[in-house]
């Protein structure tokens, strides 16, 4: 029985029928993981522990093969409505503009072309980007399309932000100024957030909590830490801290053996 | 380079071939009878334009090419389409459409020619049937080459399937059927001119197998060459709806002017 949470994982498995010359495949084993509201979750583990696979799952693109997922208390079927998604890959409409990729969601439902403009053009004004409405994606910056990105998935106001490693591909500095801009849109209304990535530093000063998984294949949560980082929070000076350092090591001794596996694996 | 002095060059490269043309063939090295005279072929086309006889078959053929491109065009992405959206459907068909397509399908022309007649219609159908593969086979390799990452993104932002079809399969349609438009303005040219030459009483295509019969080898160089601006003409035009509609593309022209 579940409580009456935002998202909530029950039993997740997930299996991919072998095909061809491959195998079958099973990518998480029996995660139980819950998000309560405004609680900001980050999802860390070796690389291809199937992160990004619990994540699907969690914004409905993807069945779970067994257990199910919950969002506010009522069993998920088909996408994810009350979720955005933040994903890692290019993953804005190329021949759309700025602004025609922000408006891209309330044009899905069915708001009116003036109104949805107004709107998206506030949005583009608060991730920075007014002056650059007109220009198309290829025309922008890495980071200018992140901001895109996440002004197009903002501006339907999801209870719940599901992100893919949103800033792997971008620069340290516009790394952590695109981090730190996360976070003040965050504080503004504490969406339940669900942030996988494969960076310990960075789930750890972004989060309320960090979610360890073993090594794949049929990866489990292997550990859970509570972050007591006082907020609102930099995420550059908080490295600095001693406590973030504390946990660091903390979480790292969780982490390092499953790192070790995956990378043996990986070698096989 | 300048882009003028590119054009510049250009052209004198088309003059420097009409002159070595002019030389070798008022030399006799090369006959002319067999080769013709660069001189008496652009008159020739000077007295079709001065004295208007050309227009009616420019006219005709010109219909014939534009519709055969337009429609061929048209049934090749909607088919494209369908098919790359459509799993059972692609499965179903796909025998036929290889073997359509591998059929030499001129050899459809005088059949065509019973079927709709000696006008217009059988010379537009061979374009369309020329014209349909090529757009068709980029199409609905395009479509199904569409980045997951975009289609979740769109799904996640709430689009159905009409949506889906009409703000992501579409516009990332297009940028391949562009791909395709080249070379299909050529083969809408050989449809038309093909089925001309193999039973009609009109279009630049009747001319030349006209001059052909009498052994009027500059009458026919006149034809050809007519045809040739023709399809530059087309094939520019393409460029031009191509800048327009495709400006989001990474390295097509980005600014608004012009």
């Amino acid at each position: 029985m579940s409580t009456m949470g935002t998202l909530n994982l029950e039993c997740v498995t997930c299996s991919f029928p072998a095909r061809g010359i491959n195998a079958g495949y099973t990518a998480v084993a029996d995660v139980d993981l819950d998000v309560a509201e405004g609680e900001f979750v980050s999802v860390v583990g070796p690389t291809g522990c199937g992160k990004s696979t619990l994540l699907n799952v969690a914004a409905g693109l993807l069945a779970p093969t067994k257990g199910r997922v919950t969002v506010f208390g009522q069993n998920l079927q088909g996408v994810n409505t009350r979720a955005g998604y933040l994903f890692q890959n290019e993953a804005l409409m190329p021949w759309r503009t700025a602004l025609q990729n922000v408006t891209a969601g309330l044009e899905f439902r069915g708001v009116a072309v003036a109104q949805a403009r107004l709107h998206a053009t506030d949005w583009l004004r608060r991730v920075g980007l007014s002056a650059h409405g007109h220009k198309y994606p290829h025309e922008l910056s890495g980071g200018m399309r992140k901001r895109v990105a996440l002004a197009q998935t903002l501006i339907l106001d999801p209870k719940i932000l599901l992100m893919d490693e949103p800033f792997s591909a971008l620069d340290v500095q516009t790394r952590s100024l695109m981090e730190n801009e996360l976070l003040n849109l965050w504080a503004q209304d504490r969406k339940s957030v669900m942030f996988v990535t494969h960076d310990l530093e960075e789930a750890i000063s972004l989060s309320d909590r960090v979610v360890v998984m073993s090594a794949g294949p049929a990866s489990r949560l292997i550990g859970e830490f509570a972050i007591d980082l006082p907020r609102p929070r930099d995420v550059a000076e908080i490295r600095l801290t001693p406590r973030f350092v504390e946990i660091h090591k903390l979480i790292w001794t969780a982490l390092r053996d499953e790192v070790q596996k995956a990378y043996a694996h990986a070698l096989d | 380079m300048k882009r003028g002095t590119l054009v510049v060059c250009q052209i004198g490269l088309f003059v420097g071939l009409l002159v070595l043309w002019h030389v070798l063939t008022a030399t006799e090295v090369l006959p002319k009878f067999f080769f013709g005279e660069p001189l008496v072929v652009l008159m020739r086309v000077r007295d079709w334009f001065v004295s208007g006889k050309i227009y009616p078959h420019l006219g005709v053929t010109l219909i014939e090419t534009i519709l055969a491109f337009l429609i061929g065009t048209a049934l090749g992405l909607v088919f494209g389409l369908w098919l790359a959206l459509s799993d059972f459907a692609a499965k179903l068909l796909n025998p036929y459409i290889t073997a359509l397509n591998s059929m030499p399908r001129v050899i459809l022309a005088p059949i065509f020619a019973v079927w709709f007649g000696l006008d217009i219609k059988s010379k537009v159908m061979l374009g369309i049937t020329l014209v349909f593969f090529i757009v068709f086979f980029s199409v609905y390799n395009g479509v199904r080459e569409v980045s997951p990452t975009i289609l979740a993104n769109a799904r996640m932002l709430g689009a159905n399937g009409r949506h889906l079809l009409r703000h992501v399969y579409l516009p990332s349609a297009t940028a391949w059927v562009f791909s395709s438009l080249h070379a299909s303005v050529g083969m809408a040219f050989v449809g038309a001119v093909v089925g001309e030459y193999l039973g009609s009483a009109r279009g630049v295509g009747y001319l030349i197998l006209q001059a052909e019969g009498v052994f009027d080898i500059n009458t026919v160089f006149a034809g050809v060459l007519v045809l040739t601006a023709c399809a530059l003409v087309l094939d520019y035009a393409v460029t031009l709806a191509e800048r327009r509609l495709l400006r989001w593309r990474p390295g097509s022209v980005t600014s608004n002017a012009s």
